[in-house]
């Protein structure tokens, strides 16, 4: 390999699959306003066609590309190489939390089973579809989301205590709040959200908002307000039934 | 070779975007058992990118809107070359497919009285484009997603199809594919198959197409013997981002026009005031102070008593204006023109109406969008071309094939309205779905697949590993991406499409001994040295088809036929099928439009 000049990027990034893997360093020319995921592309096309690498839009608007740059959580193609120093080698992983496929892409089929089991918009009968745009604000922040699954990635429920069974993860109950606060929908779902899908393990750390590359309020716009209600349907049924009944918050 | 893994269903949905998702849905819905097999994870398909929005005369935003003005503006913009009936079903249909999409649990943008709002766009008459900000196509995939993972429908999640496969009667009777994760081969049984596999954009360098736009579904078509129609029409998107280089082509959305966002040169200039062709005489400003009025209105949630500015004629008239702007030494430091909505809009609507066109440009570009214009130029961004298809079944050429979506060709002409893809997805979706379901039904049992045929095959995409000393795929897929980009871009001569003609033979024999290192696991390299057969061969069947259209329409332009020539190749279309001898274009003419179609498009 060539030395390195100031023009290049030293990237070390994981080779291997679940059973094991080793970081392999490779040197690529760097060329103004370039992310992290042209460095891999570049090593792919000049060093390493085999390496494995999820990408679709290049412009952080579909999710595939999730990865840890530094230890951090990151869409590589949103992440520019200028915000590392000069010289600097940047270590690129998959995320932690899902086992891994080969490279930096891991299997995310876990996330696709449970939202699976998430029930669907059920519009109440008599809606004629009118609602205002702050009704549908609310919503629509939740439904910003592009499933990178890097709240997933960094919620230590799942990534180190690794609850896959008992907790859905903040991606899901940020779905699930969009449904609940959808302003047709007719459907009760917050049993389960206590229950099946587990929301009593977020401890509201707040570091899956902290990641969302979409700014999606993770903690304070979804999961605060379910934990919420919860708290009220069952320390305080009357105001729970009155809600039912009456369709008012 | 490993014995390969099957599956039997009566229905397999080749493409999980807009159109496959659609398909999907309403066949499954028709209770015959449906796949879903894309090459990314499930909602990661080109559809999820779209921003601007869905067009559909829903009438919401502006009462006076019906379907009789979507079939004009769509006729009209593709240059009087669409399929009639794929045009009249598309604007007739399209607005019960988007209430139903809202049904389903998207949530558009609303209008003060609590209705679907809706946005102007280029070349439509009215503000017709649902929309959900700039990230309309999210809000579309996710609902169609989530609605069809509980319908039950199959889905085959990065797999990706090679070949379809077929009777010795010529019925299709399955395809061959193989996991990109494992690298294995599975061969899918079927009695009908839906091809949604969206487009062609990675043959071109500059482009706002992902790695999936490989061209795949457009060649498994031509070599299982169904024809592609009007191939000579690729649009070139006018506002692609410049700069820097690596983001060259990433989409800027026409919503940034809608919102009233202006085109000026070097000088300031807003040229595309004298850009307005002769078609579009009298329906555009002819004022800056006239289109100022209009956004105004606009902004102001009245309706104008203004015409739309200039910026919002169709795309292949704005692509040609820049490039003729960039082309006089008036474009912008990198080689581009300048957008501008700071001066237009306010910060905060500016983040409110685009807000991730303001995120794009701050971490991509570090330009802040609500104070600076941007840079933009022509990026390659959708095909009108594709396979030739029945208007009311989809259904192609060969038995039991359909296609739908961006992968099928017809309804949009010579150019693509925006907004008028999304509601073509839904439409036709919802249609090859419906078809394919009852062809399966209607049929008997599966046939029996040719296992000498699939053991060849699978044999054939194994070779690129076992060679001596060949080229890497990266640097072939780069020299025609340079090529065509040269040679058959914007702006097209007979003696550029000769030669690209002539480089592509030499690229496929170059493609021919390309040689991948690694294992058959999630191997990129191996996936796109296969790659290059499909975009080799649809590559010549645009150019092929460029060389032949001598006169200049819609996204086709030729240097040496700058005029449309309507004696001549003003009612036809161009056909390309495979032969013997290769890729082979012929001559046909439009089905006749009904009189009472005609009426409408009458000026
Ligand atoms: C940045 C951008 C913005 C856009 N904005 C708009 C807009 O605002 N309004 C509008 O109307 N249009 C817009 N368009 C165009 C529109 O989004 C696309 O034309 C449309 O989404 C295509 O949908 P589709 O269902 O045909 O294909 P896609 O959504 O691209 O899906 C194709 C599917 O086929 C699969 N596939 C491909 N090949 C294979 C294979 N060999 N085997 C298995 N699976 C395969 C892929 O994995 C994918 O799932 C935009 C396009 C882009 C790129
Ligand atoms: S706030 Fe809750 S969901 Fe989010 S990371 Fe912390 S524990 Fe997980
Ligand atoms: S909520 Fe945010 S971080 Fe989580 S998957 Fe969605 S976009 Fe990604
Ligand atoms: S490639 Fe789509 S988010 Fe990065």
């Amino acid at each position: 390999m060539n030395q390195p000049t100031t023009q290049d990027v030293t990237l070390e990034i994981f080779r291997g699959d679940d059973d094991g893997g080793e970081m392999v360093e490779y040197t690529v020319e760097v060329q103004e306003g370039m992310v992290v995921l042209d460095a891999i592309h570049a090593v792919q096309a000049q060093h390493a066609g085999d390496l494995a690498c999820r990408w679709n839009c290049k412009a952080g608007k579909c999710g595939s590309c999730s990865g840890e740059v530094n230890g951090h959580p990151k869409l590589m193609c949103m992440d520019r190489l200028d915000n590392y120093e000069a010289g600097e080698t940047i270590t690129v992983r998959p995320m932690k939390t899902f086992p891994i496929v080969k490279d930096i892409t891991c299997d995310v089929s876990w996330n696709f089973e449970r939202n699976a089991k998430i029930q669907t918009l059920q519009p109440r009968a008599d809606t004629d579809w009118q609602f205002t745009q702050r009704e549908a604000d609310r919503v629509q922040e939740f439904r910003k989301c592009i499933e990178c699954f890097l709240c997933q990635n960094v919620c230590h429920v799942l990534r180190d205590h690794d609850r896959k069974e008992e907790f859905i993860g903040p991606r899901f109950l940020v779905r699930l709040a969009s449904l609940e606060m959808h302003p047709v929908d007719d459907a009760d779902r917050l049993e389960q959200v206590k229950d099946e899908f587990g929301i009593g393990y977020c401890n509201i750390t707040k570091c899956c908002t902290e990641a969302c590359p979409e700014g999606i309020t993770i903690t304070d716009n979804a999961i605060i307000p379910m934990k919420e209600r919860l708290v009220d349907r069952y320390y305080d049924p009357v105001l729970w039934l009155w809600r039912k009944l009456t369709g008012k918050d | 070779m490993d014995k390969y893994e099957t599956h039997e269903y009566d229905v397999v949905v080749i493409g999980a975007g807009g159109a496959g998702l659609r398909a999907a849905i309403e066949s499954s819905a028709a209770g015959v058992k449906t796949a879903l097999v894309c090459k990314s994870l499930l909602g990661k398909a080109h559809t999820v990118m779209a921003e601007g929005g869905v067009a559909a005369s829903l009438a919401s935003a502006d009462t006076r809107d019906n379907w009789e003005t979507h079939y004009r503006d769509t006729i009209k913009g593709g240059k009087y070359l669409n399929q009639w009936r794929m045009a009249q079903l598309h604007a007739q249909e399209s607005p019960d497919r988007v209430r139903e999409l809202q049904e389903w649990g998207a949530v558009f943008d609303r209008t003060r009285e609590g209705g679907i709002n809706q946005r102007n766009f280029g070349g439509h008459t009215y503000p017709r484009l649902a929309h959900v900000g700039d990230r309309t196509g999210l809000e579309i995939i996710r609902t169609l997603q989530d609605r069809g993972v509980h319908q039950g429908i199959d889905v085959y999640m990065e797999c990706t199809i090679r070949t379809i496969l077929k009777d010795p009667d010529g019925h299709v009777s399955g395809c061959l594919g193989y996991w990109r994760e494992s690298g294995r081969f599975v061969v899918f049984h079927a009695k009908s198959i839906v091809l949604a596999t969206g487009g062609i954009g990675r043959c071109w360098d500059i482009t706002s197409n992902s790695w999936e736009y490989t061209a795949d579904g457009h060649a498994l078509a031509l070599w299982a013997g169904a024809e592609l129609i009007d191939s000579e029409f690729v649009q070139f998107h006018p506002t692609g981002m410049v700069w820097p280089p690596s983001v060259k082509g990433t989409l800027i959305t026409e919503g940034v026009r809608g919102e009233g966002g202006v085109l000026k040169n070097i000088d300031g200039e807003r040229f595309m005031f004298d850009n307005i062709p002769e078609m579009f005489q009298g329906e555009y400003a002819e004022t800056e102070e006239e289109a100022t009025r209009w956004v105004e209105a606009v902004v102001a949630d009245r309706r104008p008593d203004a015409r739309r500015p200039p910026e919002l004629l169709t795309r292949d008239v704005v692509a040609r204006a820049i490039r003729r702007e960039v082309r006089a030494g008036r474009g912008s430091p990198h080689g581009g023109v300048f957008l501008d909505i700071a001066s237009k809009r306010s910060a905060e609507a500016i983040k409110r109406k685009l807000p991730s066109m303001y995120h794009q440009f701050k971490e991509l570009a570090n330009v802040d969008i609500t104070t600076d214009p941007m840079e933009v130029g022509p990026t390659c961004h959708y095909t009108m071309g594709g396979v030739r298809v029945d208007p009311e079944s989809q259904e192609t050429r060969v038995p039991g094939m359909f296609a739908a979506g961006e992968v099928a060709g017809g309804m949009h002409g010579a150019n693509r309205l925006g907004g008028n893809s999304l509601s073509d997805l839904l439409v036709f979706g919802k249609r090859a779905g419906e078809f394919a379901a009852r062809h399966a039904a209607d049929r008997a049992d599966l046939t029996a697949i040719n296992e000498t045929e699939v053991e060849e095959r699978a044999a054939a995409m194994l070779e690129p590993f076992g060679r001596e000393g060949g080229e890497n795929p990266y640097t072939v897929h780069e020299d025609l991406r340079n090529m065509m980009q040269d040679k058959v871009g914007i702006v097209r001569t007979e003696e550029d499409l000769v030669s690209a003609i002539e480089a592509i033979a030499s690229l496929r024999t170059r493609a021919a001994g390309v040689k991948v290192g690694g294992n058959i696991q999630y191997n990129p390299g191996w996936h796109l040295a296969l790659d290059l057969d499909n975009m080799l061969d649809i590559s010549e069947a645009v150019a092929r088809s460029a060389l032949m259209r001598t006169e200049s329409r819609g996204a086709h332009t030729r240097e040496d036929f700058p005029d449309s020539d309507e004696q001549t190749w003003g009612q036809q279309n161009l056909v390309t099928c495979q032969t013997e001898s290769g890729v082979e274009v012929q001559v046909e003419s439009l089905p006749e439009m009904p009189p009472e179609l005609k009426e409408l498009i009458k000026d």
